[in-house]
């Protein structure tokens, strides 16, 4: 009887892997894909040689008026000049540090919990979750601890676009699952109720939400009582959303299989204890795709509280731009714009990458 | 096996009376009496669609039968989610399709229920469940995830991963039906083992050899009814059904 002896492995051929393998089958592979490649190229050429004279090297970075803008290139004098307001709207500027310290501290617990190796993940976040929310609110808002009242109309810029993209995010992930978890109960009550709050929500633009929020629901209330406008923004942004959350997470749900419900069962798991340690740590991987692009539209959708009177970062920028001293200077603002609200979409999907890979566990 | 000589004085641990259910209009399960005593181990079988899945699976709750009773360990299975939880701590399930968690490790599948059902403290969970991967021979595979495992290694997990809650019975659908057949050895070696410590066992396969090894009595089942049960060695060398002599020699033949 002969002895089975496996051939040995030998490498690949060497115009196949590495870069040179990689450009010869992604850019390269046929005359006409080549041609394609030069000619996006040559488009990208003229893009970026464009943007960097008339952005970077002809540009003018700092100053206090227009006069600074001398050299024909993009005036980011109009930005830098306005920083502040951009970041903080109307916030009395002898009160800023207490937003800063609301900013540093979200930032922090942020890196804390996104390092792999940071100790004490759970405490953090805790924190971040439970009492992180009412340090910001008072510091914000003042009015107690012998802080001073800073009314939410003055609250404005980045730091408006942030609140509103936070709490939304915040609050409509764990209602968006209560509703799905809800719409495929077995009790037909729960079931129905869910349904017609996430078809209504779904059913309607955010701006007429937001109108509703603004100015019919006041109608509706006693003389005298009053309820602050931004409040009433973000209640309805984080109804809104929670809907389109809850149909993200029911596609979750779906696709995990019968099996590891019934498995989960068998071992003699209650519901809440199968939902949250077995069927929604896997939906959840699953969805992450699904919920960073809602928290992404979202994130931007924010935008639209300008139809109430509340001025977030591309409100403010706008209104900024009809100074008579700046006229002329909207590219440059609508660029800034812009380039804020794609860094922090872009930090959140990239992050979001970072998260499915780790939590890749080699899925069945 | 001197199983049968000593069973009068051994209690029974499932009863099921006149037991119906319906998928819809569609009956599958026709009027199932069956007692199993403890410590007694039983393998089911028959054609597919002849109801054995549904029957064990209702023996644990994850099928609901419409008519007759169910008692498990002196407990009814009504509506009463109580008595399902207490029952489904005390009845192990293994699946076809293994059904481990894959976002868990080895060792977190099985310490599990234990911490969160048996309210156990999770280092003597972790030491059961270590000894009980020794004892399907894995436990050099505990760290890992159940993706990096083969089909055998799974369901063996899945094996220690239901002893890990200690029940009193275990319930096998079909443990070997979706591996390998190079695997299926390593897993029935397993149910030997484990059927020679004692355990109470209902097994749904269609491993003969299995059943001629340790079974104390086979059932088989078409459309619904069982339609005989005997012990092995007369089942299979002098069936006295029609059908089950039909399907013996379709599945005896090769």
């Amino acid at each position: 009887m002969s002895a089975f002896k496996p051939l040995p492995d030998l490498p690949p051929p060497a115009n196949t892997v590495g870069p040179i393998g990689w450009a010869r089958s992604n850019l390269f592979n046929g005359p006409v894909n080549s041609v394609l490649t030069l000619f996006a190229l040559y488009l990208m050429y003229l893009a970026l040689d464009w943007f960097i004279t008339w952005g970077l090297i002809n540009a003018d970075w700092f100053g206090e008026s227009r006069e600074a803008c001398t050299s024909g290139g993009a005036c980011w004098v109009f930005v830098t000049a306005r920083i502040t307001q951009f970041t903080y709207g109307f916030y009395p500027e002898d009160l800023i540090w207490r937003v800063d310290i609301v900013f540093a501290l979200f930032a922090a617990c942020l890196i804390w919990l996104m390092v792999d190796r940071s100790p004490a993940k759970g405490w953090v976040a805790a924190f971040t979750l439970f009492l992180f929310p009412f340090i910001a609110y008072f510091l914000l808002r003042g009015d107690a601890f012998g802080l001073e009242s800073v009314d939410t109309h003055k609250w404005g810029g980045l730091m408006l676009t942030l609140i509103i993209a936070v709490v939304g995010i915040v609050a409509s992930l764990p209602i968006g699952i209560l509703l799905a978890l809800g719409r495929r109960s077995d009790m037909p009550f729960i079931r129905s109720v869910c349904i017609v709050y996430i078809e209504f929500w779904r059913g309607v633009p955010l701006i007429t939400v937001l109108f509703m929020a603004s100015v019919m629901l006041p109608l509706f209330m006693s003389e005298g009582v009053e309820f602050d406008k931004l409040a009433r923004a973000m209640i309805g942004v984080v109804m809104f959303q929670s809907a389109y959350m809850a149909e993200v997470v029911r596609g979750g749900l779906q696709a995990i299989p019968k099996g590891q419900y019934e498995a989960a069962q068998a071992l003699g798991l209650s519901y809440w204890k199968m939902m949250g340690l077995i069927i929604l740590p896997q939906a959840l991987k699953l969805m992450i795709p699904g919920i960073v692009n809602t928290f992404i539209a979202l994130f931007k959708d924010t935008s639209l509280v300008l139809i109430i009177g509340l001025f977030d970062l591309l409100a403010i920028v706008q209104s900024a731009l009809n100074d008579p001293k700046w006229l002329g200077y909207s590219v440059e603002g609508y660029l800034f714009v812009g380039f804020v609200f794609w860094a922090f979409c872009f930090g959140m999907s990239r992050y979001s990458m970072r998260l499915e890979r780790k939590l890749n566990t080699g899925h069945r | 096996m001197n199983a049968t000589n000593s069973a009068e004085d051994r209690p029974v641990i499932i009863r099921l009376n006149g037991v119906n259910k319906w998928y819809g209009s569609f009956h599958v399960l026709k009027d199932i009496n069956l007692n199993v005593l403890k410590g007694e181990r039983i393998v089911v079988c028959g054609p597919s669609g002849s109801g054995k899945s549904t029957m064990i699976r209702c023996i644990n709750r994850l099928e609901e039968h419409q008519k007759g009773d169910i008692i498990v360990n002196d407990i009814p299975l009504t509506n009463d989610i109580k008595n399902i939880d207490i029952v489904r701590r005390e009845v192990g399930m293994v699946f076809q399709h293994f059904n481990l968690f894959p976002h868990l490790t080895v060792l977190e599948n099985c310490t599990l229920a234990p911490v969160w059902v048996r309210k156990m403290p999770k280092k003597e969970a972790e030491e059961i469940a270590m000894q009980y991967l020794e004892r399907v021979k894995i436990p050099q595979q505990a760290l890992k995830y159940p993706g990096q495992l083969s089909g055998g290694q799974q369901q063996r997990v899945a094996i220690a991963r239901s002893l890990c809650m200690n029940p009193e019975v275990m319930l096998f659908d079909e443990p070997t039906s979706a591996l390998d057949p190079e695997m299926i050895k390593e897993v029935l070696d397993v149910m030997i083992e484990l059927a020679e410590s004692g355990m109470t066992m209902i097994c749904v396969t269609h491993e003969m050899g299995f059943a001629k090894t340790v079974a104390n009595r086979v059932i088989f089942m078409d459309q619904g009814q069982i339609v005989e049960e005997n012990e092995p060695n007369e089942f299979f060398h002098n069936p006295q059904n029609e059908r089950t002599q039909l399907f013996l020699s379709q599945i005896l033949q090769h």
